[in-house]
């Protein structure tokens, strides 16, 4: 690219601050961990070691959310100072709305659940 | 032939999908024939086909893109509009035992597509166009950050266009209302290819505006010029970032629930059908959750034109610039917890309504705060009433009437009076005209001058105006008046005589709405006449605040040719207060991105696929699915991506300005 000019497409003077370079370590570390928190959830469930499959639902969900960590970190090289802070401020932003959506849906969709579906049962279900 | 293979090659498509039963369907099809082969012929006959095709078609210069989204929205409203006078024509006469002079078959195709049209392919196009084209201008960008994509995007949404116009002579369009709730949607119901149309229309262009937000945020986020802060961007660029991070944020769920949807219809599942578990309440649920954040989206860039608007016709730096950035950024995340309010009568307890029926009224207090920094904004300075700013004014009027009905429709209880009703129609169409469509006008008489180099006939603007305003309160204030009588919406015939004036008022309304858009036609075949005495050689005509000013009317095709520095939030009248000398010298070669066809040819096989799959021609769909991959995977292949404009063509363009300026001293 031209030195002098900052071209559309090519436009990188913010190219060096705050880009978290991987390495190979880095890659294998987190490779290491994604198969170490897939294997366990699957070892869980086939084994049957936790008393209730409710507790081993919670377990696995707790263990996926670390595996989406792990790949924001190790595969996505996010960190709260990469781009300026732009992806933090993103993946908090993301998460503020999908909670919103996942926990209002949650909400509304219970309140008509039970106010809605009685007459529902009595007239669709066969 | 045998009938399978009949039903192999063209799917459910015969001679009886053609309406040839519906004599206005008909008649408009001659019409759009006739004036469709005589554009052709037009083009063939002046040769401008090759000329279209390499400077418009494929460009990727952000401002011709923004030039084609504003086109394709002009043209759209046409549509949208003929929509809305057969709607009010139909409810004027259908009275007293007449039917009026359309089917219940046609009617209710009418109002499905005019809301469809409005919102996606008149709305979002005028608003991403005028976000295209202003926004690398005012952040001293020479494109946008992916040029290509934005090539494409357009292009998808064209394609979403075309299937919507297809839909009113091959075959139908949806008669569900603008967001299709099943289980009516559902192929029970609606065993035809209207919502097939619907669903393969808002999925094409859906591509293109959740990419061209992606563009856009990127753009925003990285191209602005050195010392141009967040917090010292012009607030367009502003609202026009918090606009795209909803769409962003938003599309992905209206994509999904279209999904679902066409799962429902094309195999079978059951997500919203009313039977084996599935809920069609859900559908409403998802579908407003994009919904709502999607009038913002509308509306957020509007209030950005507004503002620069109101700053530059006032002679005055915008008053309250951090309040107005965080009343939009608070907008931005509220505008995504209100989204039930759009069904408290659906059933959801007092707890649910209350909370966002209280969310909505606090949405109010932002946009409040809005309003008051453009009246301070206008306080003490000298106004200028040219027409961006008499829009202004007029928005300003009509959307806090608005808002107020918003407020009063955002109280549960009153809801339950007014939902589906007139006055909900009325309100909405309060706050869509009175936001964007005005928003939109505000921006075209503004930054027309930039985009063409001369100004619009400002007789004409002025003609335009006053049917617009004129024509909406009569249009829409018998709607609030016979929606608190009861009325409710999307009626084909009235039993009530007493209740036709109201109707007959309104029709006369849509007629003066009419004849505004005429004259707004008018105005631009004037002003492109008159174009000499228009014409506007400083690159400033209206002696404006921010960067767009700053470079010829029309750009060069850089834009800029040396990156600005900003030190201010207007840096444009900073630069004129501190008397900036334009650079004469010095200049060097500039890199700039290639036209590419790869766009139009994608979007054109997305749009053949969406067809394929509307009418179940499944070798079509298949065909075009693998030939967009072949394109796409075959683009990676291109590696004349770009190229650098020598310096002496740079120095020829600079100098050529520097001649125009000296002759307007």
């Amino acid at each position: 690219m031209n030195t002098d000019t900052h071209a559309a497409g090519a436009h990188d003077h913010h190219h060096d601050d705050g880009h978290a370079h991987s390495t190979f370590s880095g890659y294998m570390l987190g490779f290491v961990l994604s198969v170490v928190l897939t294997a366990i959830p699957f070892w869980l469930v086939m084994s049957g070691t936790l008393p209730s499959k409710q507790i081993t639902a919670l377990v696995i969900m707790a263990f996926a959310i670390v595996q989406i960590v792990v790949h924001m970190i190790y595969f996505l090289h996010m960190s709260p100072k990469s781009e300026n802070g732009w992806t933090m401020m993103a993946l908090i932003f993301t998460i503020v709305m999908v909670v919103i959506a996942l926990s209002g849906s949650l909400w509304v969709m219970n309140h008509l659940n039970s106010n809605m579906m009685p007459m529902h049962e009595m007239t669709g279900m066969k | 032939m045998s009938p399978d293979l009949l039903k192999l090659i063209f799917g459910r498509l015969g001679i009886e999908s053609l309406p040839l039963h519906e004599p206005i369907v008909v008649g408009t099809f001659v019409m759009v024939a006739l004036g469709g082969a005589t554009l052709l012929a037009g083009l063939t006959y002046f040769r401008l086909w090759g000329y279209l095709w390499r400077e418009w078609f494929t460009t990727v210069d952000h401002k011709r893109i923004g030039i084609m989204y504003m086109i394709l929205g002009i043209v759209m409203l046409l549509r949208g509009f003929a929509d809305a006078l057969m709607m009010r024509g139909q409810q004027m006469l259908a009275f007293g035992g007449s039917e009026g002079y359309l089917n219940a078959h046609h009617y209710d195709q009418v109002f499905t597509a005019h809301g469809v049209i409005m919102i996606f392919f008149v709305a979002m196009p005028l608003v991403t166009g005028l976000m295209n084209y202003v926004v690398p201008l005012q952040i001293g960008a020479r494109d946008v950050s992916f040029p290509f994509l934005n090539n494409f995007s357009f292009w998808m949404t064209v394609g979403g266009a075309v299937l919507v116009m297809a839909s009113l002579f091959i075959g139908e369009f949806a008669r569900t209302g603008w967001l299709a709730y099943p289980p009516l949607s559902n192929i029970g119901y609606s065993p035809d290819v209207g919502v097939d149309y619907y669903i393969w229309a808002l999925q094409v262009a859906g591509v293109g505006t959740t990419l061209s937000g992606i563009n856009l945020i990127c753009t925003i986020v990285k191209l602005r010029c050195p010392g141009m802060t967040m917090m010292k961007m012009p607030v367009f660029t502003w609202t026009s970032l918090c606009t795209n991070i909803l769409i962003v944020a938003s599309f992905p769920v209206l994509t999904v629930v279209l999904a679902l949807l066409s799962l429902d219809r094309y195999v079978g599942t059951n997500f919203f059908t009313n039977d084996f578990g599935g809920s069609p309440m859900m559908y409403v649920n998802l579908i407003w959750i994009w919904g709502h954040p999607e009038v913002y989206i509308l509306v957020l860039p509007a209030f950005g034109i507004f503002s620069e608007v109101t700053s530059t016709f006032s002679g005055k730096r915008l008053f309250g610039y951090t309040s107005m950035v965080y009343a939009t950024v608070v907008i931005t995340i509220l505008s995504y917890l209100v989204w039930l309010h759009h069904f408290f009568t659906m059933g959801s307890g007092a707890s649910v309504n209350s909370f966002f029926g209280i969310t909505t009224m606090i949405i109010s207090i932002p946009t409040g705060a809005k309003m008051f920094n453009w009246l301070f904004t206008m306080y003490r300075g000298r106004i200028r009433y040219e027409l961006p700013m008499m829009w202004t004014i007029a928005f300003m009027l009509t959307f806090v009437l608005g808002g107020m009905t918003g407020v009063l429709l955002a109280v549960p209880p009153a809801d339950f009076v007014l939902h589906n009703s007139l006055f909900l129609i009325a309100h909405f169409h309060n706050v869509i005209i009175g936001g964007v469509v005005f928003g939109a006008f505000a921006g075209i008489n503004y930054w027309f001058p930039k985009a063409f180099g001369f100004k619009l006939d400002v007789f004409w603007g002025k003609l335009s105006f006053w049917f617009w305003v004129v024509g909406f309160y009569l249009a829409f204030m018998p709607l609030y008046v016979l929606g608190l009588m009861g009325v409710t919406r999307r009626l084909r015939v009235f039993d009530d005589p007493s209740l036709q004036i109201w109707f007959v008022i309104a029709a006369i309304g849509a007629f003066l709405v009419f004849l505004g858009i005429l004259s707004m036609l008018m105005q631009f075949a004037v002003s492109f006449l008159k174009r000499e005495q228009l014409k506007d050689v400083t690159g400033d005509p209206w002696d404006a605040r921010t960067l767009e000013w700053a470079t010829s009317s029309p750009p060069p095709d850089y834009n800029f040719a040396f990156t600005p520095v900003v030190h201010d939030n207007d840096a444009w009248w900073d630069m004129k207060r501190r008397g900036y000398q334009r650079p004469l010298t010095g200049f060097k070669p500039i890199h700039m991105p290639s036209s590419t066809g790869t766009g139009i040819i994608l979007a054109g096989f997305a749009t053949a696929m969406g067809f394929g799959l509307i009418w179940y021609i499944w070798w079509l769909a298949a065909a075009s699915f693998i030939a967009m991959l072949v394109v796409g995977i075959g683009h990676t292949f291109n590696y004349h991506r770009d190229f650098d404009i020598p310096a002496d063509d740079v120095i020829r363009t600079e100098d050529a300005r520097t001649k125009l300026l000296a002759g307007a001293k």
